[in-house]
């Protein structure tokens, strides 16, 4: 037999304390994985940070790859949560390897932005001529039909330069579902989807794209996030709602379109708030989801998840204004609330 | 003799071990390929030959159909060559026969420095430096005197297949004009002179040396470039417009093939999935269609170069 060496032995050494080390794992935070939106990331970056602060049990890692990477990999079970602008189809719903629950968790809004030299911000617009304008049929700033809804101004004779999305994404999603909405000529030639095609206008890449083309091309509309639009001072349409008023994109005014649909919101929270009635209400704006298994496989994971979830409608609500996105109204929090209950391990509440 | 013997078996290992790193890089492209030619069969079935000939990408009704990317990608491509190869000769020439000492190095550190910055950076600078300067200072005057001409026809909004082509000949200038260099330096110094001793202009003396020697290179630098420009992605994507559609004028939009790829994959499935790999799998064609005509012809030119020595 060989004796063992001096190095044999500080290496036997090393690897014995790694070995420690790494058990002492497992009492060390558990870590929670997640992907999907990009739209939600600032606003869960600040809450995984504040929720890792006050329970130092739970740490997340968030990648942010998009509403349909979000969907995959919760498919997949490569994640304890995803995440997404666009509620999962009843095709995609079919493939996951249990029932899913939707999240309600912020709302978001999406704003026409445009530039005109000489006129300020709040241009007035109707569903129809929105429409209109993204068919391509009203293709110049005077058309005699946007001048009637704005007669305090004089619109320049220019040419309408249309902007949208070129990149598939949930802000598309809820744009192209209100126009198929309040427009049959655009449900039927275009209709909804992360991507559609466009039958006029040039694509931008990202919010930022889109914003690029408008800022940089006067006569320029296209459509952003509120928090977006807000953050580099856009200026912005107002749009008149369902109940026929001139509604300024604001987070209240989002918030309000949820209000109007909370009576009214399905138990799987898989809605789009688009055209909804409210006075008071901005009629382009959407919900933004974490999505979960409702059966947990890991009694730890599931709880720490749902305590997470708990906290996320409770206290993380307060600081969504602050980062421009709109809060849940209290009618359908308390409804996520009782949802959050249904989340479970073989059958029992975690909540 | 044992000597010998463990020099031949390591000349054996070397080999191997040589073909096996051969080997690596045909498998992973073979592989490549047959990932790409897996993936895009359900779109491949549905369509057929008609994804190349129809012109409709609709994501909603799932259409879908690649005519107008290929032909962003090409014209494009052949306008930022069209751009780029006489700039990138002519400094060439320039830097080599007639700046001053003083400006040579400065000049080309600066044009290979132009390689080095990332193209996402050169898609930012598009975007709000050269697409305004080329809308107000060159299109907006194109079209309102050549407006009758197809190629200049407006409405002019900016970012367009002529933005684009701009961008690309800047991004692949430092490319062909660092092999358009090397390929000058191999002149043989003494023939240059015999050339002007005889009583030749300078002007003479480049047009029988680049004549010569240099053809078969910067005809290859050219190629190089085209490799680059028919791939570019996120710079391309930025200033195209992102408009499936085909249009006469260099002023309309566009869209290539890389970029429909960056803009819908992370979001796409199914149909529109399958879609966008037959579409990578097109531009891995397109690409290689390029690369070996580029090769033939070089062939042609550079045995055409050598008859006429």
């Amino acid at each position: 037999m060989k004796r063992i060496s001096g190095t044999s032995r500080a290496l036997i050494a090393a690897v014995a304390l790694s070995l420690a080390v790494v058990s002492g794992a497992s009492a060390e935070p558990l870590m929670m994985n997640g992907a999907g939106a990009t739209f939600p990331y600032p606003l869960y970056s600040k809450w995984f940070y504040e929720y890792s602060n006050a329970n130092p049990g739970v740490r997340f890692n968030y990648q942010s790859i998009g509403s349909g990477g979000g969907i995959k990999q919760i498919t997949a079970g490569t994640v304890d949560f995803g995440a997404t602008d666009a509620p999962m189809t009843d095709e995609e719903m079919k493939k996951t390897s249990g029932p899913i629950l939707h999240i309600p968790m912020a709302l978001g809004a999406v704003v026409i932005v445009y530039n005109l030299d000489k006129i300020g911000t709040g241009l007035k617009l109707t569903p129809d001529l929105l429409a209109g304008i993204y068919l391509g049929k009203i293709t110049r700033w005077n058309d005699p039909k946007i001048a009637e809804q704005n007669k305090a101004v004089t619109l320049p004779n220019a040419d309408i330069v249309v902007a949208h999305r070129s990149d598939g994404s949930g802000t598309t999603d809820i744009f192209t579902n209100y126009l198929s909405a309040v427009n049959t000529e655009w449900r039927a030639k275009a209709g909804h989807g992360k991507s559609v095609n466009w039958p006029v206008g040039l694509g931008g890449k990202g919010n930022e794209g889109v914003a690029g083309v408008v800022k940089q091309t006067p006569g320029a509309l296209g459509y952003v996030e509120l928090a977006y639009a807000k953050q580099i001072k856009m200026k912005v349409a107002a749009l008149r709602n369902r109940d026929g008023n001139f509604v300024s994109p604001t987070l209240e005014a989002t918030s309000a379109a949820a209000a109007g649909v909370a009576k009214s919101m399905p138990d799987d929270f898989r809605v789009a708030l688009v055209n909804a009635p409210g006075k008071d209400a901005w009629p382009i704006a959407g919900l933004t989801w974490i999505l979960v298994y409702k059966d947990q496989k890991d009694p730890a994971r599931g709880k720490a998840m749902v305590q997470f979830l708990k906290w996320a409608i409770k206290d993380g609500q307060k600081m969504e204004a602050a980062l421009d996105y709109a809060a849940l109204p209290k009618a359908v929090a308390e409804k996520v609330d009782k949802t959050l209950r249904r989340i479970s391990f073989k059958g029992k509440s975690l909540y | 003799m044992a000597a010998r013997s463990g020099k031949i078996s390591k000349d054996f290992a070397f080999e191997k071990a040589s073909a096996f790193f051969a080997s690596v890089v045909l498998f992973l492209t073979v592989l490549l390929f047959a990932v790409l030619l897996r993936e895009s069969l359900p779109a491949l079935r549905k369509f057929g030959a008609s994804f190349i000939v129809s012109g409709t990408w609709d994501p909603v009704r799932e259409q879908f159909g690649a005519l107008p990317f290929i032909y962003g990608t090409l014209v494009s491509s052949i306008l930022a060559l069209l751009i780029a190869v006489p700039l990138s000769v002519g400094a060439a020439i320039f830097i080599d026969e007639f700046a001053p000492p003083w400006l040579k190095s400065p000049v080309s550190l600066l044009a290979e420095l132009l390689a080095a910055i990332p193209s996402v950076i050169y898609g930012l600078w598009g975007i709000f430096v050269l697409v305004p300067i080329l809308r107000d200072a060159f299109m907006k005057p194109a079209t309102k005197y050549l407006g009758w001409i197809p190629l200049f026809k407006g409405p002019v909004y900016g970012p367009s297949m002529l933005a684009a082509g701009v961008l690309l000949a800047i991004m692949i200038i430092p490319f062909i004009l660092s092999v358009t260099r090397e390929v000058l330096a191999t002149v043989p110094q003494r023939q240059k002179e015999a050339v002007l001793s005889l009583g030749g202009t300078r002007w003479e003396m480049l047009r029988i040396v680049i004549g010569q020697h240099c053809v078969p290179g910067i005809f290859g630098a050219t190629v190089l470039g085209l490799g680059r420009a028919l791939g570019e992605t996120m710079a391309v994507t930025m200033v195209i417009g992102n408009r499936p559609e085909i249009f006469a004028s260099v002023f309309q939009q566009g869209y290539s093939m890389a970029a429909v790829i960056a803009n819908e994959f992370a979001e796409a499935g199914g149909l529109q999935l399958s879609s966008l790999i037959l579409i990578g799998l097109l531009l891995m064609l397109v690409t290689l269609i390029v690369n070996l005509g580029a090769k033939g012809m070089l062939s042609r030119i550079v045995a055409r170069a050598a008859r006429g020595i």
